[in-house]
């Protein structure tokens, strides 16, 4: 099977135009930043460096929200909810107009396969825009009274796995409902962030609207802990994510929060094994595993395990390792050296744990940062495999005897972001999806995502959802 | 002339009436200043019990109809009316209220109960969606209870606060925790006794009378709590529950005395459900 060879099918970075130097985008405009730094952001599959990005600190942030809440009383808040809406529109457009463009850019700072942000990421970006438009003027029917006002200035925080798709998971919500936005994309993976600005300005979106910082956590903490700030909405780890809640304990401040997770994805005896296996593949191994809905606990009832292990083993020998810009390309580079190092420790804490791994037989470039897709049998639930977010393409698997015990290892868990479920039996399949403890539940399917679709987590996973009629409310204060 | 036989006001826990186990009480009075009661002063052990009832009870609470929850609210509704005049009697004492203005609340408070059993049946339709994704799926979005919650009820109207806290949060099937206000608990007690013979399941609400700001830093910090209402604390107090709650990330919402069905979902997740369509 391994001898199948594809001819290299690279796509070209020709349609991409990086600037070697990008400022702050406050106000409408791009600016120095008063901090007087910048820093470098690197293609994780090459080590080479793109750009040099502003850092902004305190007097940049400040400036931000006051161009923020500037943009949020005079313009935005006094517009005619249905011409805001356009403006989303027009974003949505442009953004299809320039999708390839956003790819190309999306693979080369974050690493992930060009397949994925090609015909994933950016997509779907695209139509979130394209959907919370249509909500700007029907706010009264969000379920949320009717007469729902925007908080005001939102601070919005994202991470580096999805960074074009987070952006418009946070921004196209709350332009929709009237607020306007502080954002701060990942330190790793600024540049798509920065292109989009450009596409606020080409669709004339008024100043101050949306304000682009780029930084690190102290930068985002600068976000958190502004006065300033009405609303924050913050996808990441919910070791921050936790203190972003403290932080704000004692303000008026809305939070929402996108955080972890260790989802299980369980495979019932009757499951349809060859479908259950693609699920399992791209449940965790879909972006790196860098996804916080990632099904990294493999769930599989004892009587089937031999058969779909081997199956498994199988078509992992199959997934292709490497350059991110070659469209035959399955499995991307690690977004960067502290995460690569992270997911080597956990990982090895499986062997020392008395896990069995494995994993196909690959070349990883030797530029880059790389780890293969693995799997880890033998787990119990007490392993650190088992019970941490690993963030990268290692698949742990446990085993259940009855629906029950399946139920019982699944939530046994401080997380709920997801869970997968695999088996031809409907009734089983509602029964089981009524028991989990997860905000998203693929049965017979895994990582599908849609503007329409609420997403987010129980328990430690975190606060509120984003999409769909629910994702509103987070941006919305309660009418009468 | 006969003597009164007075009540002795206790907690309300898996559905039984124990003192608090530290043998503690405190002393209340009425309006005027007056002593009126010794309710028991709970303690750090007698929150950790009823949070362990609470949790036992909520799996088949949550799980019994939509349509039997409500019947069981209507049901205290019911209890609760044939009680009106203890109800009274204890606000007439506890607020300083007149007769008249007594019995409105009281008679508010048990419709707040009529109102949230028909809720009961209805909030997954008004609040849950089916969302039509770009591809062959079926996808759902259901609202379901969220566990076990803490309600700090707030003050005066004292009956209607606290009912207007608890209706809302156990329509849904979540399991309670009533944290009675410090001042006003009489009301909250009787509740209880009207509660205990309503054919509510035993733990799905469990009382707890005491001092305010020792049960804010236990509740805030107990990690088998998921939720707070927290319309009662003060805003310091309210701080300080939601930094011990950042612990394990509770939902803690504060809510004005109107009943809303936001009440009900504020106290509710979101589960999405996805399947593919097909042949």
């Amino acid at each position: 099977m391994n001898n199948f060879e594809y001819a290299p099918a690279p796509e070209s970075t020709a349609i991409v135009d990086i600037k070697s130097e990008y400022g702050l985008f406050i106000n409408g405009k791009f600016v120095a930043p008063k901090s007087g730094k910048r820093f470098e952001t690197i293609n994780p599959a090459t080590q080479e460096v793109l750009a040099k990005v502003a850092y902004a600190n305190e007097s940049d942030v400040n400036l931000a929200v006051s161009a923020a809440r500037n943009a949020f009383t005079k313009t935005w808040s006094k517009m005619p909810a249905a011409e805001r809406g356009k403006y989303l529109f027009r974003i949505a457009r442009i953004l299809q107009e320039r999708a390839r463009e956003f790819a190309v850019l999306e693979t080369l700072d974050n690493g992930k396969p060009i397949r994925e942000s090609r015909d994933t990421d950016i997509p779907l970006a695209a139509a979130h825009f394209f959907y919370h438009a249509g909500w700007a003027d029907k706010l009264e029917h969000a379920g949320v009274g009717n007469n729902p006002k925007p908080y005001g200035v939102a601070g919005q925080i994202i991470p580096w796995n999805f960074p074009m798709l987070m952006l418009a998971w946070k921004i196209a919500p709350a332009l929709a409902t009237g607020n306007t936005v502080v954002l701060k994309p990942a330190e790793t993976t600024p540049l798509t962030a920065l292109l989009f600005a450009e596409v606020c300005q080409q669709a004339g979106l008024p100043a101050g609207v949306v304000n682009i910082v780029t930084g690190d956590g102290t930068t985002g903490s600068f976000i958190v802990n502004h006065p300033g700030i009405d609303k924050i909405a913050f996808t990441g780890s919910t070791g921050v994510g936790k203190a972003i809640a403290k932080a704000v304990a004692g303000t008026k401040k809305s939070v929402t929060l996108e955080l972890g997770g260790k989802a299980a994805n369980i495979v019932y005896e009757d499951a349809p094994i060859d479908e259950a296996v693609e699920g399992i593949v791209n449940g965790i191994f879909f972006n790196q595993g860098h996804v916080c809905c990632a099904g990294s606990r493999l769930l599989v009832q004892e009587n089937i395990q031999d058969e779909l292990i081997e199956k498994l083993k199988r078509r992992m020998s199959l997934i292709r390792v490497g350059n991110p810009l070659d469209k035959n390309t399955d499995l991307g580079a690690i977004n960067s050296a502290s995460q690569l190092a992270r997911i080597k420790e956990i990982a090895d804490s499986g062997d020392l744990e008395g896990a069995q791994r494995w994993s196909p037989a690959c070349n990883l470039p030797t530029k880059g940062f790389w780890y293969p897709p693995t799997i880890f049998t033998g787990v119990s639930q007490s392993h650190r495999v088992a019970k941490e977010e690993i963030f990268g393409p290692v698949l742990s698997v446990l085993t259940f005897r009855t629906p029950a015990e399946a139920i019982e290892k699944a939530n046994n868990t401080q997380y709920g972001l997801s869970a997968g479920v695999w088996t031809d039996k409907g009734s089983k399949i509602l029964w089981t999806a009524q028991r989990l403890r997860a905000g998203v539940i693929w049965a017979n399917t895994f990582n599908k995502f849609d503007p329409t679709s609420p997403f987010g987590g129980y328990k430690e996973s975190g606060w509120g959802r984003e999409g769909g009629r629910d994702g509103l409310a987070g941006y919305l204060k309660a009418g009468n | 002339m006969r003597i009164d036989v007075m009540k002795t006001y206790k907690l309300f826990i898996n559905g039984q009436f124990p003192r608090s186990e530290s043998g503690r009480v405190y002393e209340i009075t009425d309006s005027k200043g007056k002593f009126l009661a010794n309710p028991a002063h709970g303690s750090r052990k007698d929150l950790r019990d009823s949070v362990v009832a609470a949790r036992a009870a909520q799996p088949a609470w949550s799980k019994a109809t939509a349509y039997n929850r409500g019947q069981i609210l209507y049901r205290v509704a019911e209890i609760m009316e044939g009680r009106s005049e203890q109800f009274i009697a204890e606000l007439i004492a506890q607020e300083g209220l007149n007769p008249s203005a007594a019995k409105k609340q009281v008679e508010q408070a048990i419709d707040t109960w009529v109102w949230y059993a028909g809720w009961t049946d209805k909030i997954s339709a008004i609040s849950g969606s089916t969302n039509p994704v770009a591809g062959p799926y079926y996808n759902f979005t259901i609202p379901e209870a969220l566990g076990v919650v803490a309600v700090f009820a707030d003050g005066k109207p004292s009956l209607l606060n606290l009912v207007n806290g608890l209706a809302p949060v156990i329509a849904s099937g979540n399991s309670a925790i009533l944290l009675a206000h410090e001042k006003y608990p009489l009301s909250a007690i009787t509740l209880s006794e009207v509660l205990a013979t309503s054919d509510l399941p035993a733990g799905v609400i469990n009382i707890i009378t005491g001092k305010t700001a020792e049960l804010v830093s236990w509740t805030g910090s107990h990690m088998d709590i998921d939720g707070i209402d927290a319309s009662g604390l003060s805003s310091k107090q309210l701080r300080e529950v939601k930094e011990l709650g950042s612990e394990n990330l509770k939902r803690i919402h504060s809510f004005d005395s109107k009943r809303s069905p936001l009440r009900i979902t504020s106290f509710m997740e979101s589960k999405t459900v996805w399947h593919p369509v097909g042949i």
